[in-house]
């Protein structure tokens, strides 16, 4: 594992990256078990304790709500609200969907406070939901739009039979999923690091301050970064499913 | 003191990650642009103060994107050092 070269040099403990628990051989590949797939493992349990729990209660919902409905009703309609505002007729379709990314990703962006290393702080995780947008944009894509309208989307500045743009759109296609999991990696690792380096460096002096620290670095921008990740998705699914005639 | 070759290397990483969160200053300038935008929008319109918000932050997120892009350029030259 590579040290921090300035870091290594001080006698602190700054960790902040992903290490291998354990290793298994598969196919000739070693394959690690990393403190991600754990730190996944454990979001993946809370939320399906929840849902389980949220499950069994609706059962028997009552007409008046209270205590634990009304948390749940709450959330839902919450993002019932988002899907909606920003999917228009599309909503009904990938409310569910979009309601998990959201949901999985929130937790795994303020899991930090718990004293877990954010999940989504490692790149593979939101290369992984990056992917899933890509594949969900061109599916619909393909769905809702004829062949020939793709084409000429994707030449788009110049007529369809000279197709000199076409290069350039298809990486910014490309870029996309790129982009959109970058994004929120970066934004999740930079506090993950800040923090770090602020319990490592400043231990003497680390007391009660750092919670307004985690504030901002978790809660705050965890909460935004979900935020746009789940409202470019849909935007861009939404785009995908629009046929113009 | 001798400063053998990559040692060399490992300051001009380090020099290079420096330099290559400068590009931090766009986002700012950027953000804050939008920022002031949004409070003037908010002034004119209080009522459409959720929409304006929504709208603010995805653009302000969306701007972000270059700067991270340097940290990321300055986390690599840190800590995974490919050119030592």
């Amino acid at each position: 594992m590579n040290q921090a070269i300035l870091l290594s040099s001080s006698n602190q403990n700054i960790d902040f990256m992903v290490h291998g628990l354990t290793k298994f051989k598969l196919f000739g590949q070693t394959i690690y078990i990393t403190t991600t797939h754990v730190c996944v493992f454990i979001v993946m349990m809370v939320l399906l304790i929840f849902s389980i729990v949220a499950h069994v209660k609706l059962k028997k919902a009552e007409d008046v709500p209270k205590g634990f409905q009304n948390v749940v009703e709450f959330i839902v309609e919450l993002l019932n609200m988002m899907v909606n505002g920003s999917m228009g007729r599309w909503a009904p379709k990938f409310v569910n969907y979009i309601s998990t990314l959201f949901i999985f990703i929130l937790f795994s962006n303020i899991s930090g406070l718990l004293g877990l290393r954010p999940p989504t702080a490692d790149y593979g995780t939101t290369f992984a939901l990056g992917i899933m947008t890509f594949i969900l944009i061109h599916f619909n894509q393909f769905k809702h739009q004829s062949g020939k309208q793709i084409w000429t989307d994707m030449c788009s500045p110049l007529p369809p039979w000279l197709p000199i743009w076409f290069p350039i759109n298809l990486i910014s296609e490309i870029a996309v999923p790129i982009s959109l999991s970058l994004r929120l990696f970066a934004n999740i690792l930079s506090g993950t690091v800040m923090m770090a380096l602020v319990y490592g460096l400043l231990t003497a002096v680390a007391k009660i301050w750092p919670a307004a620290l985690h504030v901002y670095f978790d809660l705050f921008s965890g909460a935004i970064q979900t935020y746009v990740f789940c409202m470019l998705t849909m935007t861009y699914i939404a785009q995908a499913c629009e046929s113009e005639e | 003191m001798n400063i053998n070759g990559s040692d060399l290397i490992k300051a001009c990483s380090a020099i290079g990650a420096g330099l290559a969160v400068i590009a931090g200053i766009g986002p700012g300038v950027g953000q804050g642009i939008a920022a002031g935008h949004g409070a003037s929008a908010v002034g004119r319109n209080p009522g459409a103060q959720g929409k304006i918000m929504a709208t603010m932050l995805l653009g302000q997120a969306v701007a972000e994107t270059t700067g991270l892009y340097g940290l990321l350029v300055a986390m690599l030259l840190l800590f995974v050092q490919p050119l030592s």
